[in-house]
């Protein structure tokens, strides 16, 4: 068993190494470099200019040596530049090169400076993390046992007319993009001019024009402006885990061992919650960890689209604003939970199934 | 004539416009339920309600796609002055001879008829999902059926790369891969990996030295469409030679037509080099394309190599084994098609998981043009006055989500019915 | 409730079950097809009832008929199923819940599957007594504990705190019997409990199901589609035919006195003691079982009968006729009385055996060893599985040689070895004086490869599914180089059909649209495409009936003798390898332990492994008294063999070697005994001297 992690965690930080690189390499290509020199110098500068602004701030070498220097395990760069101000990777300008430490990369805690927050990147990206895990917890609250228990319920009589209803709407939520049932849910519930806010305003059932909020703010949480988000990005998952959870519940009551089970004279709830549950979780469990990297876009649309200001909306601005740095830094975080989750997931498949386990 | 609509008025405007979809879906089922029961698994989808009810969705996309042109009201670029923001049904300010009365569906921010771009943005998306998803099932099978036959080494390898493409993010990868900047920085192949610097001063240089091969470069999307759409060629040359090479006369036949026409569409799909120029694809299209067969194709080579591993324990695989017929003869004509049933299902699906993909892609604005109709981006154009002007994002996404919904249920029907057996 | 349902004044000398004009059937979306006719049995207390029948002839749903347990598409159209004087088919859901498992209870094919596999054995037999008699959990598992030691699992305490997969399949089965054992039910229902399981394995399984009918009176419903089987567990039997119970009685009557043409023609196609392949050989049912939406008028069996009258067996549908003075003895034929049951079978021409020739496949000390990591998750020590152990043996030309064995004995590895698909690990093979123990299939050459071919087991596997029946053997002749155009191998796969009998036609059909006999056929025309000189046949016919099973065998040798190819038949089957093998090889645990003719092989001296594999296959013959010798234990593992000899373990005859503890440390030398038979054992000439048959054949 211990092996066994051991060479997952091997295999995942081997993986976390080629996808930050690659990362690394697409975001610090020469053209990615030149607009930033033109966006931190100036706009004007010559070519030559720009090619010198390029090498005096690091950026000059090969890929790998800077790639090694952004990690922490190739020593920061330093020069003088023609100024005579000593510039370097660990130090800011002009203090002693000699005083600060020789690495700083994402390893010891050093995750460079955002050009779009004006600030360093991890302490930003921590507050937009946290905003974005209230998120995520409540989606998760809502999600995963609406999904389960509309899976087991419509899988426990296949064919039924509980079955039929519940499988239709799984399969409506999952043609549901988050940009699409966000959009369609806030001309429901958010507009002033359409769908049911205007309707109960006018019969005074509520205050303002509209009954939801079409946007949300990490620091201003109600039900009222989250509940929208929240739903947006679970609608899709519920449907897709659901209709996991309905394949695996239907295989196991079709199993041998069921109506064994029910032929030994177990009623129908005792099959259901003894017999088939624990069997029938296993497949939707995998699932729902592997659900995270799609979860991690839907945070994104639905965070531009609500305009809550979190991870999500982190990356989009990074991405768009050519903010080097930050953007590494989202890359990392968005890595590392995919690979987090599917470490547990892993971990958790063999746990839940005794036959894996004991093998 | 020159009252705005009802409701009811544009309802049934709607369906007299897509009178030619109407006319060419009936003819569809009324041929396909007639012959039935010679038609095979695509027959047996008439049997279920449900996957009748999702192939007429799809169809009725398919066709609108195709009939388009008949379809539209007005051009879906056009702007028309008076009509910003326009509700449901309003008639066209400043009408034209000739041109139709009202906006079915209303204009949006830029004026123009949001019931034309949305039969239009029905074209551009069915003219790259399905395709796209060819793709990456050419790719997956061609990487998966070996993994999950030979196993070992390849399969490791194999697996190691397609968990890392699906350990990425999506949206990230779309972001980095599809920026401008990246499209159309010709990465040179040799100094890339040195510095910036040496490919700036590589840039600057004369174009007698650029030319040299230190300086030879190519655009990222350019080099994953050389290394992607090289997989159909390899799959038909190899799926035909394993069958033929009993006859080597027929076999250089048909292999060596498969490679004419494969390395000429090749040479114009992924370099834009096609000498008689029949065979192109826009940068910008060629970008969207790759990244999109690049995100699917792990998942298509995950399913395919676990289908292979199942069947490859059959005893008509050991008896083409006894035979001493080769791998790739075992592989792709005793295996392949009987994994035929899960794959055309998750065709379907992925058909339309490419569409939310695309979707994406446009909502981000990424990889297509500013005004182009695709349901993506006038669901982005939209959403900016969705609290008071909802029905210019809303209609594209109704358009997607029933597009979606249509191949999940075709999906679902195909499932049941080859099963059924 | 229970104690109340169970004294329900029901009178002990009443059947416990009647079933009464039963039919089902299934309604799918097409149409309704008929699964079970007008079907009629009576159950005593204390008596079992053998159901028997070749597949698709209902005895299954039957079963399932009485636990209701039908499924969504079955309904019972027609009849009653009374248990002790209720009627089962009007019972509601809750009354059944508690029938079910506490008065009757039922053990099924698979084990595995029939058991939790997310669950403690413990917790899945102690619900029974908590639901059924509101036991606690404590006394719930005590008595769980003492019915695992009942039907003699060793280890009680640690088997009750296991999950099923860490039993062998034996004693998944065990457990599934001590799960229906744990109500004390009145009625026991066994859906072919043993047919997953080694022959060897399986007599222990039956020991205990008699023991247990001795023992509390338990009546029983034993399906089956083994004669042999059911004469060994039951007192009654009731041969079942598409749908229909064709003949009933007490089970030495219906065998020696039968009194329906389907249950004789189904004893003349079974090779029992004393049927020779070329003397006597078996006599196959024409023709094929008839789908159940397909069913002739009048008589079922009609079609293929010998003694079929047109006009009248195909009238009307037949009813039930009692024979008088038997017991309770009926038969399903109008002309039961007129047919002269006690003729000899019609003359079948008596085939020449061909001669021996000369050796055309050698094999010298061949070894396989496989490398396997222990441990689910990779890593950990490499393990050496030991397949095959010094094999050596020779076979000529036209000759049968049987290849006999259980799970793990290594068989199919040594056929892989053979065929190219794995190389010997030591050893060689010299087939035609070449040496092919280290070519692999790839690097054999066409001729080498088209005259070594396989048939395989499993007939639903062996035809690729998405090609024409036409094209595989095509392929099969274009891949050996034979004939010029795509015309000449057009004639000659229509050749190869005409060979296996089977119409032309058939080229253009597609393998779902053949039943499992015609689909092991065109295997057979497949491996025999290139002129095949040697065939493997990996147990060609244990996945087919009985009935079909004669037809496939007589075709397999027929070509051989035409041919006069080398068959080596791999076969846990020993009443087939005795009907046609020449000489057998009897494998255990990768060892050939004992190799003869096949007269020395099936007389005295044995191996004891052999003593024991003959005593447990079960005979359909009321004249064959077989010595029970039931081994304890299961088939050690291939990965983890016992030291010494690898029978040790479960050899009755251990104790007779001398000295003592030899077994436990040392491996056997092969005796040669007298006519060159070969036994790998420690024992003594005398030993071996006094060894006695395992099957008499009475005196009449």
């Amino acid at each position: 068993m211990l092996k066994f992690i051991a060479r997952r965690l091997g295999i995942m930080i081997l993986t976390a190494f080629v996808l930050t690189f690659v990362v690394f390499f697409l975001t610090n290509l020469p053209p990615n470099l030149e607009k930033l020199a033109r966006s931190e110098g100036s706009v004007r500068m010559t070519d030559e200019a720009v090619a010198q602004w390029i090498i005096d701030n690091g950026h000059g070498g090969s890929v790998l040596g800077r790639y090694g220097q952004w990690l922490g395990v190739a020593p920061g760069w330093q020069n003088v530049d023609e100024k005579g101000v000593a510039r370097g990777r660990c130090f800011a300008a002009g203090t002693d090169p000699t005083v600060a430490p020789t690495h700083c990369g994402v390893l010891q805690g050093n995750w460079g400076y955002s050009t779009f927050f004006r600030g360093p990147v991890l302490q930003n990206l921590g507050e937009k993390l946290a905003a974005t895990g209230i998120l995520m917890l409540w989606v998760m609250i809502v999600m995963v046992p609406s999904a389960l228990i509309i899976g087991v319920v419509a899988g426990m009589r296949e064919g039924s007319r509980t079955d039929r209803v519940l499988s239709t709407f799984s399969i409506a939520t999952t043609a549901t993009p988050e940009y699409v049932s966000g959009v369609i849910l806030v001309a429901l519930l958010a507009s002033p001019v359409t769908g049911l806010s205007p309707i109960l305003a006018k019969w005074g059932w509520i205050d303002g024009k509209i009954l939801f909020q079409g946007a949300a703010t990490a620091g201003n949480i109600t039900f009222w402006s989250f509940a929208l988000p929240v739903l947006t990005i679970a609608l899709y998952g519920i449907g897709y885990i659901a209709r996991m959870t309905r394949a695996s519940m239907t295989e196991v009551m079709t199993a041998q061992y069921i109506r064994t089970a029910r032929l030994k004279g177990v009623g129908f709830r005792e099959v259901v919650m003894r017999h088939a549950l624990r069997n029938a979780l296993i497949a939707p469990f995998t699932v729902i960890m592997l659900q995270f990297p799609w979860l991690l876009n839907g945070v994104v649309i639905v965070e531009t689209l609500f305009n809550y200001k979190g991870f999500g909306w982190t990356l989009v601005q990074a991405a768009g604003n050519n903010d080097i740095n930050l953007l590494l830094g989202c890359s990392v975080v968005a890595v590392f939970v995919v690979l987090v989750t599917q470490l547990i997931s892993d971990i958790g498949y063999v746990f839940l199934n005794p036959r894996i386990r004991l093998s | 004539m020159d009252d705005n609509l009802s409701y009811l008025a544009i309802l049934g405007r709607i369906i007299a416009q897509f009178l030619p979809v109407w006319i060419a879906l009936i003819a569809t089922f009324a041929v396909s339920i007639t012959y039935k029961r010679r038609l095979g698994l695509y027959g047996k989808l008439f049997d279920s309600p449900v996957g009748m009810i999702g192939f007429a969705i799809v169809m009725f996309w398919v066709f609108t796609a195709l009939m388009a042109d008949q379809i539209i009201t007005f051009d879906p670029y056009a702007q028309f002055s008076g009509m910003k923001n326009k509700p449901l049904g309003t008639v066209l300010a400043k009408a034209a001879d000739g041109d139709y009365s009202h906006f079915l569906l209303g204009g949006d921010h830029l004026a123009r008829d949001v019931f034309s771009r949305m039969v239009m943005g029905a074209r551009s998306v069915l003219s790259i999902a399905p395709a796209a998803t060819m793709f990456a099932f050419m790719v997956g099978i061609t990487l998966g059926v070996p993994a999950g036959y030979i196993g070992g080494r390849l399969d490791t390898g194999l697996s190691f790369l397609a968990n890392l493409v699906l350990a990425f993010p999506v949206i990230l990868l779309f972001y980095l891969l599809v920026t401008p900047e990246i499209v159309n920085h010709k990465m040179m192949f040799f100094s890339a990996f040195l510095s910036p610097e040496a490919e700036l001063a590589c840039k600057a240089k004369d174009s007698v030295t650029a030319g040299t091969l230190a300086c030879f470069g190519l655009s990222i999307p350019t080099m994953m469409a050389a290394t992607l759409f090289i997989f159909p060629i390899i799959f038909l040359s190899v799926l035909l030679n394993a069958r033929f090479f009993t006859n080597p006369m027929r076999r250089n036949l048909y292999v060596g037509g498969v490679l004419v026409i494969g390395l000429w569409a090749y040479s114009g799909l992924a370099f834009n080099a096609d000498p008689l120029g029949v065979w192109s694809m826009e940068p910008n299209l060629l970008n969207v394309f790759v990244s999109v067969v690049f995100v699917n194709a792990p998942t298509v080579f995950r399913i395919v190599r676990g289908i292979v591993m199942d069947l490859k324990s059959r005893d008509y695989v050991a008896a083409g084994q006894t035979r001493g017929e080769g791998s790739w003869y075992i592989m792709l004509w005793e295996i392949l098609p009987n994994a035929r049933g899960p794959l055309i299902v998750d065709f379907c699906l992925r058909i339309g998981y490419t569409t939310i993909l695309l979707g994406t892609l446009g909502f981000f604005g990424l990889g297509v043009a500013p005004d182009s109709p695709d349901w993506g981006s006038t669901i982005d154009d939209g959403r900016k006055t969705l609290n008071m002007f909802p029905h210019a994002a809303v209609v594209p996404a109704l358009a997607l989500m029933s597009l979606v919904l249509g191949l999940n249920l075709l999906a679902d029907g195909l499932r049941e019915e080859s099963l059924r057996d | 409730m229970t104690d109340t349902a169970k004294d329900s004044g029901w009178d002990p000398s009443q059947p416990i079950l009647e079933i009464d004009h039963l039919s089902i059937s299934f309604f799918t979306r097409l149409r309704e097809i008929p699964a079970v006719m007008d079907f009629s049995c009576k159950v005593m207390a204390g008596e079992a009832m053998g159901l028997v029948g070749e597949s698709g002839c209902g005895k299954s749903t039957v079963a399932l008929a009485v636990m209701r347990e039908l499924g969504k598409t079955g309904k019972i159209v027609a009849g009653t199923i009374k248990f002790k004087g209720r009627d089962l088919t009007h019972m509601g859901q809750d009354e059944l819940q508690t029938i079910r498992g506490s008065e009757i209870a039922m053990i099924y094919q698979e084990p595995m599957a029939s058991l939790n596999p997310a669950m403690k054995i413990g917790a899945q037999l102690a619900e029974v007594p908590m639901i059924h008699s509101g036991m606690s959990k404590d006394d719930a598992w005590k008595l769980a504990r003492q019915i695992v030691a009942y039907v003699r699992l060793p280890d009680p305490d640690r088997i009750i705190n296991a999950y099923p997969h860490q039993l062998s399949g034996g004693q998944q089965q065990r457990i599934v019997i001590a799960m229906a054992l744990m109500a004390k039910p009145a009625l026991l229902i066994l859906d072919e409990p043993t047919t997953a399981l080694d022959v060897t394995v399986e007599a222990g399984i039956v020991d205990l199901v008699k023991d247990l009918g001795e023992k509390y009176g338990t009546s029983m419903l034993f399906i089956s589609h083994n004669l042999g089987l059911v004469m060994d567990v039951c007192n009654r039997i009731c041969v079942m035919y598409s749908g229909e119970a064709v003949e009933t009685g007490n089970v030495v009557q219906v065998f020696d006195k039968m009194r329906h043409p389907y249950t004789q023609a189904l004893f003349r196609s079974i090779p029992l003691p004393g049927a020779d392949k070329n003397a006597r050989p078996l006599i196959s049912i024409p023709g094929n079982f008839p789908l159940p939406h397909e069913r002739p008028s009048g008589c079922n069996f009609g079609p293929r009968c010998d003694y079929f009258q047109k006009g009248r067996c195909d009238a009307a549908d037949i009813p039930m006729d009692t024979v008088p003075v038997d017991d309770r003895h009926a038969t399903r034929c109008l002309r039961w009385q007129e047919i002269d049951w006690d003729a000899p079978p019609a003359k079948r021409e008596v085939k020449v055996k061909a001669p021996v020739g000369r050796v055309v496949l050698k094999m010298e000390d061949l070894k396989k060893y496989y490398a396997i990591s222990s441990g689910a998750f990779g890593g950990g020590a490499k393990k050496v599985v030991k397949a095959n152990e010094t094999l050596s043996f020779e076979a000529r030309e036209g000759e049968t040689l049987a290849i006999v064995g259980e799970s793990g004995c290594g068989k199919s590895t040594f056929a892989k070895v053979l065929m190219g698909l794995e190389t010997a690990t030591s050893g060689s093979i010299m087939l035609f004086d070449e040496n092919v123990q280290s070519t692999p299939i790839q690097k054999r050459n066409v001729d080498t490869v088209s005259s070594v071919q396989m048939v395989f087991q499993n007939p639903f596997d062996t035809l690729n599914p998405s090609m024409t029946v036409g094209r595989q053997i095509i392929r099969a002749l274009e891949i050996f180089k034979h004939g010029k155009s795509d015309a000449d191998r057009q004639a000659r796969m229509l050749e190869l059909l005409d060979l296996v009998k089977l119409p032309r036609a058939f080229a253009d059909r597609m393998p779902r649209q053949l039943s499992g006999g015609q689909k092991q056929r065109v295997g057979i025309a497949r491996a025999f495409a290139g002129g095949a000189k040697v065939v493997v046949a990996d147990e060609p016919v244990s996945a087919l009936d009985v009935s079909v099973q004669a037809a496939v065998t007589d075709l397999l040798m027929d070509i051989q003798r035409e041919n006069r190819t080398t068959l080596l038949f791999i076969s846990h089957d020993l009443s087939i390898v005795r009907y046609l093998s020449d000489r057998v090889m009897v494998m255990y645990l990768g060892h050939v332990v004992e190799m003869g003719t096949t007269d020395q092989v099936f007389s005295p001296p044995y191996h004891p492994y052999t003593e024991a594999l003959l005593s447990a296959v079960p005979i359909a013959d009321t004249k064959v008294i077989r010595k029970r010798i039931v081994l304890d234990g299961d088939i050690p593992s291939a990965v983890n063999p016992p030291p010494g000899c690898p029978f040790q373990t479960r050899c009755r005859w251990k104790s007779q070697v001398t000295p003592a503890g030899l077994c436990d440390r040392e491996m056997p030398p092969v005796q040669v005994l007298e006519g060159g038979h070969q036994i790998k054992c420690h024992l003594s000439a005398e030993v071996f001297a006094s060894m006695e048959p395992v099957i008499k054949i009475a005196a009449e």
